[in-house]
This record gives C-alpha cells, sequence and structure tokens, in this order.
C-alpha cells in the first residue's frame, strides 16, 4: 500500500470496482445465456456444455477472489510469511470439495441401491434348493402389491 | 479486534521502527500488528466455518437425483407484479450492492491512511448504508420465499422432474381422473395437453389454512423413462434444500449484520477523534475494512454456489 501515490490508490479502486462489476455482469449473462433464458434453442443444461459452463464460473468467482483478498485487503503488499500462512492452510479446502463431493456422489448411489432392494419381490426356495428366498429377476416392485 | 491503546501506537503506513515495541518484544511478525494478524487469522477459520458449509450443500446436492433450479427459485423482485419471472436479477442486484460497499470501504481505508477524518466517516456512513440496503434486500428475499413460496427449513415445494410424462385432470377430492380406457386423463392446458419434460422446474403451491402450509399434490402420468406407464403424486423437492439456503445465507446475513454494528461503533469513534488521537493511520478502520471485505468474498462463493451453479 504504502508505495502507491494516492492518485494511484483512487484508480486502484475505480479498476477494482469496474473488474468486478463487469466480471459479475458476464457471469450473469453466462448464467442466463446456459440456462436457456436469453434464447431458447441455446442452452448448456446437461453434457459437455453445462461442465464448461460450471468450470467458467467457478473460474470467474475465483479471479474475483483474489482480486479481493490482493487489492482491496492489501494481500499484495503483505510480506511473503503473512501471505503463506493465510494461504496456505486454505488450500487444505481442495481435498475438503474432493472428498466429500464424491461422498456426496456416494450416499446417493447408496440411496438408489437401498429404494431398488426395498422394492424386489421375493419367493420361497423351491423343494430341493437350498433354504430361503429367492429373487424374483426383474420385478423391482413393479408387480409386487 | 484487539483495542490498540495509545501507548502501543504505531505507524502502518510509514516506515516500521526498528526495535519496535508493539508485540511487547523486539519485532512484530510478518511487518504486521498484532490486531491486523490475528483478523487475518479470524478470518482463515471463518472461511473455513463457511467452505464446511458450502461443501454440504454440494455433497447433499451430489446426493440427490435432482436439485431445484436456482433461475426457477430466485426470479423475484420488488415493486413488481405477482409472476413476473426476472431470474437472478435480483441477487445481481444484491451482489452489486456489496461490490459498491467494499469499494467504499477501500476509500475510508485509505482516507485513514491520510489521517483524514472527514474522509474516513463519510466513506464509511457509504459503507454502512450499503450493508443496510444489502440486509433489507435479504429480507425481501427470504419473505417472498417463506411467504409466497412456502419454503422452510423443512419444506421445499420447488423441485424438477424426472421423466417425461404428462400431468392429469384430478377430481373434487384431488384424485386423478380415469378416462374410458382406463388410463389417466391429461390435464388440458390453453388447449394442449400439459406435458412436463425431464429437468423441468416446478413450484407445488401451498395454501394456508389456520396458519398450516398445505401444498397442492398434483399428479403425472409418466411416458418415457424408468416411470414409463406409471402414475404418480408430483413430490415436493429434496427437503435439505431450503435448510441449507436459509442457514447459509442466514449466516452469511449475520455476518453482514454484524459488520454494519462494528461499522457503525467505529465510524462513531472516528468522527469522535478517538483513532485521530492513536495516530496510527486509522489502524482499526482497517481491521474492520479486512472483515467487511470478507463478507463481500463470501459473497462470491455464496452468489456462485446458490445461484449460478
Amino acid at each position: 500500500m504504502s508505495h502507491l501515490s494516492y492518485e494511484d490508490q483512487k484508480k486502484l479502486v475505480f479498476r477494482g470496482l469496474m473488474i468486478l462489476g463487469i466480471i459479475t455482469l458476464v457471469e450473469v449473462f453466462i448464467a442466463l445465456l446456459a440456462k436457456g433464458h436469453i434464447s431458447h434453442s441455446i442452452h448448456f443444461k446437461e453434457g459437455f456444455g453445462h461442465y464448461l459452463y460450471m468450470l467458467l464460473m467457478i473460474g470467474f468467482s475465483l479471479y474475483k477472489a483474489y482480486f479481493i483478498i490482493f487489492y482491496f485487503m492489501h494481500m499484495a503488499y503483505e510480506v511473503r510469511g503473512l501471505v503463506l500462512s493465510v494461504l496456505l492452510p486454505t488450500s487444505l479446502l481442495v481435498w475438503a470439495i474432493i472428498a466429500f463431493f464424491q461422498e456426496g456422489s456416494s450416499w446417493g448411489a447408496r440411496r438408489e441401491l437401498i429404494k431398488e432392494k426395498d422394492e424386489e419381490s421375493v419367493r420361497p426356495a423351491p423343494a430341493g434348493q437350498p433354504q430361503g428366498y429367492y429373487i424374483i429377476p426383474g420385478t423391482n416392485g413393479r408387480n409386487n402389491g | 479486534m484487539a483495542d490498540n491503546s495509545v501507548a502501543h501506537a504505531h505507524e502502518t503506513h510509514g516506515a516500521h521502527q526498528e526495535g519496535g515495541h508493539n508485540w511487547e518484544g523486539a519485532a512484530e511478525p510478518f511487518k504486521a500488528s498484532y490486531g491486523k494478524l490475528m483478523m487475518w487469522y479470524f478470518l482463515v477459520s471463518d472461511a473455513f466455518t463457511f467452505a464446511g458449509f458450502l461443501i454440504a450443500y454440494g455433497a447433499l446436492r451430489f446426493s440427490m437425483p435432482s436439485w431445484p433450479e436456482p433461475d426457477f427459485v430466485f426470479a423475484s423482485f420488488p415493486f413488481l407484479k405477482e409472476g413476473t419471472h426476472w431470474p437472478l436479477v435480483f441477487v445481481t442486484f444484491m451482489t452489486f450492492v456489496l461490490i459498491f460497499s467494499s469499494v467504499t470501504m477501500v476509500r475510508a481505508v485509505q482516507e485513514g491512511h491520510r489521517e483524514n477524518r472527514r474522509g474516513v466517516v463519510f466513506w464509511m456512513f457509504l459503507t454502512i448504508l450499503g450493508g443496510a440496503v444489502f440486509l433489507g434486500s435479504q429480507a425481501y428475499e427470504w419473505t417472498t420465499l417463506i411467504v409466497k413460496e412456502n419454503v422452510s427449513v423443512s419444506r421445499n415445494p420447488f423441485g424438477r422432474h424426472l421423466n417425461d410424462g404428462y400431468l392429469v385432470e384430478l377430481d373434487a377430492q384431488g384424485q386423478p381422473v380415469m378416462d374410458a380406457n382406463g388410463r389417466p386423463k391429461p390435464l388440458m392446458k390453453d388447449g394442449a395437453i400439459a406435458e412436463v419434460k425431464k429437468g423441468d422446474s416446478y413450484l407445488l403451491h401451498g395454501h394456508r389454512h389456520d396458519g398450516k402450509v398445505e401444498l397442492e399434490q398434483p399428479y403425472i402420468f409418466y411416458t418415457k423413462g424408468s416411470d414409463a406407464g406409471e402414475l404418480r403424486p408430483v413430490e415436493p423437492g429434496p427437503k435439505a434444500f431450503g435448510a441449507l439456503f436459509f442457514f447459509i445465507t442466514g449466516f452469511h446475513g449475520f455476518h453482514v449484520f454484524s459488520g454494519v454494528l462494528f461499522l457503525s461503533i467505529i465510524a462513531i469513534n472516528a468522527a469522535s477523534g478517538l483513532y485521530a488521537a492513536r495516530k496510527n493511520g486509522y489502524e482499526m478502520v482497517e481491521k474492520i475494512g479486512l472483515y467487511w471485505h470478507f463478507v463481500d468474498l463470501v459473497w462470491v462463493f455464496v452468489f456462485l454456489v446458490f445461484y449460478l451453479l
């Protein structure tokens, strides 16, 4: 901070306002486009386009976060030790995101499996076969009363 | 925020004195005052709290076969007639309010470094105003969701259809009507069958009786996918959505609220000349500035997770 003149500081503030404002407008425009609000024929609701859209949104948000931390919060003018002691612990979140999203998908898969198993029909073992119940294949609750 | 007494005054904008006595020891770690450094570490811990909440949102969303579409849920705007669909416009306005108040906060800190009391108070006043407008906007958003759309922490009338089909005509008791062939009779809307497509958003309208909310229960006859040939009631969307939305945006709103309180206290102190007497470049303003930018920073991610993705 200290090595910027007052005029330069004011310019930085104006630049920050422009950067954050324009990125936000672009984000919202792309979001509306991707969800089909601007043109009914163009949208990125699924598949590769959807992933690209999400990556783009995350990228823009990370850039906004970088700008706020480094210029509005003056991280760019702090000593290296302070920067590292704040940013290094935060990088642990990368793993948290990967692990918990993986976990979330697994909860979903298990819920589906339990639902499927709950709806299965069974019949008693026929004579001469090992004791127990046999799953009737392909029923999945479609015709069990 | 640790209070720096006059005896511990120090120049943040000037050169650091050799062998300063700010931390009682010989030197300042990281060339930052105690209060400023601790504010940074508080913000790191707060970032982890918010990240935990947002990651929980992501994990629960990934575990559900469908999730409400944000541009469908957040489409209301004040002073417009009901049913107006302006997706994401109001949250964009809220985002701009926070960006502006962040910018005015930077100006307040800069004027503080120049020991300009009037400038500090003026820019802090604008910052507080921005915070108040944001809180008011959030109150409007919550009211719309709770009162008009009947979302609560345990009820979520927003959802998305999992398969193609058509809406079924209901009799006076709310039961599906069958045609002569024993197939569910399609509901006609503007002379056409009310079809639903996989991924379409819906809102189950609610009715209040004696303060209790009852959601409508439409039926769908599915024509495609794994449910083909089945008649099923339209279920409310994932319950967790309401709880996550109110808890996370509420926690952020609480940060804004406490930020406005602290900003007001510090603005009054600055106006009274308290910080001018400390001759430390209005460090208190700088510290609350860090907090306020952090609130804006968190909103960047709340905006991303709740409204954009």
